[in-house]
């Protein structure tokens, strides 16, 4: 059977790509984001699964808004890179893993969870950003073959909290249920408070973000009860993202151990987080 | 009709809340502002901007919106920020630049108070 050996939940602003790209990563304003990010790089790097699943949304870049699949799964044997109108980011292509996809895609319509299927899909940020996070530099191929698991958040209504946290649970489930004996590291994206657009467009609240960091690997049930207008009232519209990290932690075992947390603002207009959990510890009897 | 997307559900101040309504208006604008992606139609639309938006079927409100740069109008009129977004990067515009634009600074003032630990509820 598959095994989650990690959860990884961060933001995947932007500008975080950016500034690893163009080099940036000692500049005084990215400093602290990226020396928080060390301590997780170094224990991944001696933690490498054989499968990544990715849970993250495009940005108008791989999809546009004549359909707005609430779920969907990547099926491909490759992704290609978005260009997302200042050409692709120096990354490599990301590589699929259909057997898994196809797999998990059964596992959970059999479960209720009616996902669209892309077998064509160009990543962009959102997927790429975490890569870069966990891999900083992966030369010709990231450390290995990727699922992408999409999450409408951009057009309301997004699925609820408690819908995530269900599926990822339910991934859990689909994941144990694979017949081969595969390691499995498991991303939320997104998030933390954030809002671009409106009279409060620049909001962010440390609380809710510390209060988030402090409440995922320990109570998500919590989190999960979040409505989604409690949810944009106290993350911002944007913020709501944060629910792709319950997808992730509903994968993962109830009790899970921290390995590193970093919390860095702004990431331009956001506040960014890191999470990362080591799902490998013993369980409640 | 109401322009207020959050009008009956529920009202966050200063939050425009991107729904269906709004999504439905802003249809054929996002479409138009994603095909600026390829560098090919960046070229076409700055040739003739109103051209294009006519072609892209906006309507006479959006394509105002656009031939003045007016983001706010742009959103108002059912444009997601995402999908802004790329006709102000298309301009050499920041996300801090267009920040400014909605909270009334310029992009220099709102990124200081990024820096100061962002934006509280105002």
């Amino acid at each position: 059977m598959a095994e989650v050996i990690w959860g990884l939940a961060t933001s995947h602003v932007p500008s975080i790509g950016a500034a690893m790209d163009r080099g940036r990563t000692e500049d005084p304003n990215w400093k602290d984001l990226f020396d928080g990010y060390a301590p997780a790089q170094a224990w991944l790097a001696e933690h490498r699964p054989d499968v990544a699943i990715v849970v993250y949304n495009d940005h108008a870049n791989g999809i546009d808004l004549d359909i707005v699949p609430t779920f969907g799964i990547g099926t491909a044997e490759r992704y290609r890179v978005a260009d997302e109108g200042f050409g692709q980011r120096p990354v490599p292509d990301v590589v699929g893993d259909p057997d898994l996809s196809l797999h998990l895609l059964e596992s959970l319509v059999d479960e209720g969870f009616d996902l669209t299927v892309f077998q064509e899909l160009d990543v962009d940020h959102g997927l790429t950003v975490p890569l870069s996070v966990w891999t900083p530099d992966p030369g010709d191929a990231w450390p290995c073959p990727v699922v992408p698991l999409l999450v409408n958040v951009i057009q309301y209504p997004q699925p609820t909290a408690a819908r995530c946290y269900a599926l990822g649970q339910a991934l859990g489930r689909a994941i144990a249920s694979y017949p081969e004996d595969v390691t499995v590291g498991i991303l939320g994206t997104g998030g933390m408070s954030h809002q671009l657009a409106g009279a409060r467009a620049g909001f962010i609240n440390p609380e809710f973000d510390t209060m988030w960091l402090d409440t995922i690997g320990t109570d998500p049930v919590r989190l999960a009860a979040l409505s989604r207008e409690e949810l944009i009232r106290q993350a911002g519209s944007e913020g709501i993202e944060l629910i792709m990290w319950l997808i992730m932690r509903g994968a993962m075992n109830e009790q899970v151990a921290r390995v590193h947390s970093h919390y860095f603002l702004p990431a331009s207009n956001t506040a960014a987080g890191i999470a990362l959990f080591d799902n490998r510890v013993p369980q409640p009897a | 009709m109401s322009t207020d997307a959050t009008a009956g559900r529920f009202d966050v101040p200063g939050t425009p809340v991107f729904d269906g309504q709004t999504s439905r208006r802003g249809l054929r604008m996002n479409r138009m502002f994603m095909s600026l992606r390829s560098a090919e139609n960046r070229e076409r639309f700055l040739a003739d901007e109103a051209a294009y938006c006519r072609d892209s079927e906006l309507t006479p409100e959006q394509q105002q919106a656009v031939l003045d740069r007016d983001w706010q109008a742009m959103i108002d009129l059912g444009g997601s920020i995402f999908y802004v977004y790329k006709l102000a990067m298309m301009d050499g515009r920041s996300m801090q630049y267009l920040g400014g634009v909605f909270t009334g600074t310029t992009e220099e003032e709102f990124q200081a108070a990024m820096r100061a630990r962002g934006r509280r509820d105002g």
